[in-house]
């Protein structure tokens, strides 16, 4: 599928292709896990969402995707178009693999995008699209490889194969690089680069892992319950707020370092 | 019938000579319809890590078995299913709801159950021994209406896998995955739990309640250990069955054994056997 081409949102809110969520508020057995949120994704933007464990990143995930009811709005304006839902890609969590599973992923790959049983021999029809998928994230050679058997970059980039069909408006990875190698971690990124010029989408990831951060992101969401700081990467993790929401040193001069 | 007499009749055992020894026949056809059917089945058991839970439905069977026995059904059998279902269906439901580990939950249900079933089957001063016969199976008491049965059950589980075995697969390999992909996982899961519960309950007469469960997970386990996709897997799974229970009834027949646990030993052997033969690093 295509949708048209345009600029990449500019700095502010253009009104146009743009994920907005306003005032978005979550609570779960009277516990509140998230209240107040506010901000616009817009599109061609890498956007990380960084935050302790249990800031409720993954919440705010399954709250934009719609598997969770919440308050407030959630609003995506496509490009000269009438407000709609999102298609939304989600490359989730992995878990880990047994390296014993029967499972290669053009099984795993054919089960979730075509209705081909995978009990039965795979056609030749089917090899070709799952090829042409992992072609976008250079994985043609994973085809045969069982899902057990694949790194953690690997996986995410399989993974990664599968959330961009069919081709979404916006992309949601949470966690993309843990379990990942430094190797694996920059192709993974420079991947993600590259994949919202081509198809001109919003990022949107979650991650612990900041050094790489002022390279691939062009904004950065502190989350804590609420949103506590937003803004260019380097301006984000040289806050205060940053420093204590993960209980680190005042920030020294010349802002955060690893 | 008749047609299946004749073409067992062309086999050279001194049971499969024309006019005789029915029972064997039937038996012989009978497991030639289990056998694929368990080999189906087993693979996702294996992949869903659920081997103990299919042994608690077992347990669960047997409970509705001595539940219908007391109230005084002459088919027990489909009171027995009927538990099973609600068994299987309670079961995915806590294990959905509660944070508690699958496993506490499975040895919670399964004993429960089976106290259940031997409290019930003993109520009053009964004797145990009647059941006796559904612990260890008899696939030679097997009837030719109730091998049109099992065929219909094959049939309605090959459709299932047919139609649902994508999604079966993404909801126990990914779930996280699977409800992205708007697939009903809970539902997923409570339709392949009722399908074991039937399966099982159905077939615990002739394969005997104590060896059941190894149907149900030594297929799976063993193609496990062999394949490389999902094809492989149930191909290898669906014929070690199939040959483990041919075998197994034949080798029964001549040792005056019993034909499940018979068949239950080849497999084991065959499982260890795939152990040896796997490729490195599995």
């Amino acid at each position: 599928m295509s949708f048209p081409n345009h600029r990449s949102g500019a700095p502010g809110c253009s009104g146009t292709c743009c994920l907005q969520v306003q005032n978005l508020g979550l609570t779960l057995q009277d516990q509140v896990i998230l209240r107040n949120i506010n901000f616009h994704l817009h599109c061609g933007e890498i956007v990380a969402l960084i935050g302790p464990n249990g800031a409720g990143k993954t919440s705010l995930f399954h709250s934009i995707l719609g598997h969770m009811s919440h308050s407030g709005e959630i609003r995506f304006e496509p490009a000269g178009g009438r407000p709609t839902r999102p298609l939304i890609g989600y490359v989730p969590q992995s878990p880990q693999f047994d390296s014993g599973d029967p499972i290669s992923v053009l099984d795993f790959f054919t089960a979730a995008i075509s209705r081909w049983p995978v009990f039965l021999p795979i056609r030749k029809r089917h090899r070709d699209r799952v090829l042409a998928c992992l072609h976008r994230v250079q994985g043609e050679a994973l085809i045969d490889k069982r899902l057990g058997t694949l790194s953690g970059g690997e996986l995410q980039r399989v993974l990664l194969a599968l959330a961009l069909e069919p081709l979404p408006q916006i992309l949601i990875l949470d966690e993309p690089l843990s379990g990942v190698d430094v190797e694996g971690e920059y192709q993974l990124l420079s991947m993600l680069q590259e994949i919202r010029t081509r198809y001109d989408l919003s990022i949107l990831f979650s991650t612990h892992d900041f050094s790489t951060l002022p390279q691939y992101a062009d904004r950065v969401i502190l989350l804590q319950q609420e949103i506590l700081k937003m803004g260019p990467p380097r301006e984000v993790l040289s806050s205060k707020e940053f420093h204590a929401a993960f209980h680190l040193q005042a920030p020294q001069e010349g802002g955060w370092s690893p | 019938m008749t047609l299946w007499y004749r073409l067992v009749d062309l086999l050279p055992f001194a049971w499969a000579s024309p006019g005789s020894m029915f029972f064997m026949k039937n038996a012989l056809l009978a497991i030639l319809i289990i056998a694929p059917l368990f080999g189906l089945l087993s693979t996702l058991v294996v992949e869903n890590r659920m081997s103990f839970f299919s042994d608690a439905l077992g347990h669960s069977a047997f409970t509705g078995v001595a539940i219908g026995t007391l109230a005084g059904l002459s088919e027990s059998t489909w009171c027995a299913v009927l538990f099973a279902i609600a068994f299987a269906l309670l079961f995915t439901y806590v294990r959905q709801k509660s944070s508690m580990n699958t496993d506490t939950i499975i040895g919670v249900f399964s004993s429960a159950a089976m106290a259940l079933g031997i409290f019930l089957s003993t109520l009053g001063g009964q004797s145990f021994s009647k059941f006796n016969a559904l612990l260890i199976g008899d696939i030679l008491s097997v009837e030719p209406a109730k091998i049109g049965l099992l065929a219909l059950i094959l049939v309605v589980i090959l459709l299932l896998w047919l139609s649902s075995f994508n999604t079966l697969l993404l909801s126990s390999v990914h779930p996280t995955l699977a409800d992205s992909r708007g697939i009903r996982t809970f539902w997923e899961t409570a339709l392949f739990t009722s399908a074991i519960a039937v399966v099982v309950t159905i077939s615990m007469t002739w394969i005997g309640l104590l060896v059941i469960n190894s149907l149900l997970v030594l297929p799976g386990a063993l193609a496990r250990n062999l394949s490389r996709n999902m094809a492989q897997y149930h191909l290898v799974s669906v014929l070690s069955a199939l040959v483990c229970g041919i075998a197994g009834l034949i080798s029964s027949y001549y040792l005056g054994t019993s034909a499940g646990a018979t068949m239950t030993l080849y497999l084991a052997l065959l499982f260890f056997a795939s152990l040896l033969l796997r490729p490195k690093g599995r």
